[in-house]
């Protein structure tokens, strides 16, 4: 096999020796070596490494910095920390982002290593942080239902504001489907709440269909006096009661 | 004859202090003429039942209760007081001796005894009724029950006793005493379809539905029940028409539709349900056949919901029903196919609710909520349009609806702190609580 490749070999052998001759390190094969100079009175280049346990920290936390050198008599960290010894490790606090450089300088010159700690800023207080509300929590903020006078099924003034609001939700959000409850206080007989709450759904539905909701995303059910918000007898309760009441259709 | 022309006397008096606010009216309670009135009461003495058994857990005693407490519950019966009887009770015919029960201080005109022999499989009840003021010694009710030796059996027996007694006393009107009550109760947490006795035992749920079940009506074969459901259709809850069939002791199909359905009614002939359905809009009344089928809309009223329709039970010819088409909810009349509708003013304003025929087809019997006070049970004579309060004074009473001897009205009342079922005779007398437990509500008396 090299018998068969000797010609490639020396081919190979002579350009790599005549790429050596920039850097006088090929002399060996052309000249024989030089005696031995004198102990060495030049200094071996100093070296430096510099690590962090992590990278990216939240402002208050701590990040361990350990390091080596070689062949280097001034070392030191900066910033914050200072000179150091050789090797060794140390804890650092940075309130801002900063980069570690280990310096170390010696006879033979000298050499850095750097390190990059990131610092973000700490996590908000947990209200803040909640993740985005979900379509449930937006819908039971944003939806208003609509109440109704005694005995009646018409929409009244706060009821059109309200359904004004809740109309531009259920815009904003097309692909929401809801059921519009009909709800009464206990006043009239069971029967006659189921068809009076009816008529309440019916209108709710009705006025949005006026305001451009499309008829197939509301649906409509009467519970009469029977799904009842409140049980007192009075007229803060009864109010309560007669309503149209929107749920999210699942 | 000179009691009928009292009671009719005392019931055009009655009318005008309605009409007119008397100050009477603040004091008295009314008493209608629905015929009450009109029968002198026989007195019955119910002797004990004789115990031929040694056990001592034997229902002889509880025979005897019953049938005490049918008939006193009756109205039409005088119960002598079992504290006058003789010390020595008959327990078969040889052993009567009439004298001892019509002088004083009995005075009875008819004598009920027998008794029970019992062993560990069999009761044999003996049983009869004799008129001790005739010369006969015929019986006028002789029968024998044999069955099994429980509680259940014992009591069905006694109310079949009652019934034969009534029966024969009242000239053939129909005995209640083996008739049951439908109702809602809302005691397991959701509101479901049960049945009791009429007289409040043997309580028994008959759904378990879990959601929310309202209004029972008996066909008047007293084999299925209507009622309203929260069910499915067209993939959207909503009120719906149920059945519930006794027959197979489980729910049978009936047609659904989208909207609010309630508040069924039967036909006299069972063939036919009419109930409120808003399926094309505002609730309108509509009439199908028994399973729901071939809906035909009967109402049009164009503002306003009409609910709540009584089939008249005598002539087929004419539906009580509710609508609020003229503002406020108001009783109106019209002809079982949708013609010649007319609303029947009372004399004040307020709400009026809960249409109920009396087995006769003459007299009306509803709840209304004047605008002074709380719901009242009423009774309308509707030929003359006289009007007669039952009930006042006692929280809210509502949902009147007549027994199947046009004697006693059951309804629901608040007036014990919790809305529970009662019964009263139909002139407001004798209220009687039957359920105690949890809220129950919208009784419905089975037709037999």
């Amino acid at each position: 096999m090299i018998q068969q490749h000797r010609p490639l070999y020396r081919a190979l052998l002579i350009s790599t020796c005549s790429i050596a001759l920039f850097i006088a390190a090929c002399k060996k094969p052309i000249a024989p070596p030089p005696p031995p100079p004198p102990p060495a009175p030049v200094a071996a280049k100093p070296t430096a490494s510099l690590s962090a346990d992590r990278t990216s920290i939240q402002k208050g936390e701590s990040v361990r910095l350990t390091w080596t050198t070689t062949d280097a008599q001034n070392i030191s960290i900066a910033p914050e920390v200072g000179a150091v010894t050789a090797q060794g490790s140390t804890t650092v606090t940075p309130a801002d982002s900063a980069s570690y450089t280990l310096t170390a300088t010696g006879p033979g010159g000298s050499a850095d290593a750097s390190v990059r700690i990131s610092v973000t800023p700490p996590p908000p207080p947990p209200v803040v942080e909640a993740p985005k509300p979900s379509m449930d929590e937006l819908f039971l903020k944003e939806v208003r239902d609509a109440y109704f006078d005694y005995d009646k099924a018409d929409i009244r003034a706060d009821a059109r504001e309200a359904l004004g609001k809740t109309a531009d939700f259920f815009r904003n959000y097309p692909q929401l489907r809801v059921t519009i409850e009909g709800h009464c206080d206990e006043r009239g007989s069971t029967e006659y709440n189921l068809a009076l709450g009816d008529r309440r759904a019916s209108a709710v539905k009705q006025y949005l269909v006026s305001l451009g909701i499309p008829a197939d995303r509301l649906s409509t059910v009467s519970y009469g006096k029977e799904k009842p918000f409140c049980m007192q007898s009075d007229e803060a309760c009864y109010q309560q009661n007669r309503r149209g009441h929107f749920i999210q259709t699942k | 004859m000179p009691v009928k022309k009292t009671a009719l006397l005392f019931f055009v008096l009655a009318t005008q202090f309605l009409f007119h606010s008397s100050p009477l009216f603040a004091q008295d309670w009314f008493r209608t003429g629905t015929g009450l009135g009109n029968v002198e009461k026989p007195r019955i003495a119910v002797a004990d039942f004789a115990a031929r058994s040694s056990d001592p857990s034997a229902h002889a005693g509880l025979f005897t209760q019953i049938v005490r407490d049918d008939l006193s519950f009756s109205g039409i019966i005088e119960l002598v007081s079992p504290s006058f009887y003789p010390a020595q009770v008959p327990s078969q015919p040889q052993e009567l001796h009439f004298l001892t029960w019509t002088d004083p201080p009995l005075n009875a005109n008819f004598v009920a005894f027998g008794n029970l022999t019992e062993s560990p499989t069999e009761v044999v009840i003996s049983a009869w009724l004799y008129d001790v003021r005739s010369s006969s010694t015929e019986a006028v009710v002789g029968k024998i029950y044999r069955g099994a030796p429980t509680d259940p059996q014992v009591r069905k027996f006694a109310h079949q006793f009652a019934d034969e007694i009534i029966n024969k006393l009242s000239g053939g009107l129909a005995s209640i005493a083996s008739t049951q009550i439908a109702f809602i109760s809302a005691r397991t947490g959701h509101k479901e379809l049960w049945v009791m006795d009429y007289d409040g035992t043997n309580q028994r749920p008959l759904t378990s539905l879990k959601s929310i079940s309202l209004t029972p009506r008996w066909a008047p074969d007293s084999s299925r029940i209507a009622f309203t459901c929260f069910a499915s259709a067209n993939s959207a809850i909503s009120a719906q028409i149920c059945m519930y069939s006794l027959d197979t002791g489980r729910i049978v199909s009936f047609a659904r539709y989208r909207g609010t359905n309630s508040s069924p009614t039967w036909s006299p002939d069972g063939s036919q349900v009419m109930f409120s359905s808003s399926m094309q809009g505002s609730p309108a009344l509509y009439v199908s056949d028994a399973s729901g089928n071939r809906p035909k809309r009967l109402t049009y009223a164009s503002n306003g919901a009409d609910t709540s329709p009584a089939w008249n039970p005598k002539t087929a010819q004419t539906v009580a029903f509710i609508s609020d088409r003229g503002g406020l909810p108001q009783l109106y009349l019209m002809n079982a196919d949708g013609t010649d509708t007319q609303k029947l003013d009372l004399p004040d304003m307020g709400y009026v609710i809960d249409p109920s025929w009396s087995p006769n087809g003459q007299l009306l019997a509803f709840s209304w909520r004047r605008p002074s006070g709380n719901y009242d049970i009423y009774v309308m004579d509707v030929a003359s349009r006289r009007i007669i309060e039952l009930t006042r004074d006692a929280a809210r009473n509502e949902r009147p609806c007549w027994a199947p001897d046009g004697r006693h009205i059951v309804f629901e009342s608040t007036r014990s702190g919790s809305r529970q079922i009662w019964t009263m005779l139909a002139d407001g007398s004798q209220p009687h609580e039957l359920t105690f437990t949890g809220h129950n509500e919208s009784p419905n008396w089975s037709t037999k």
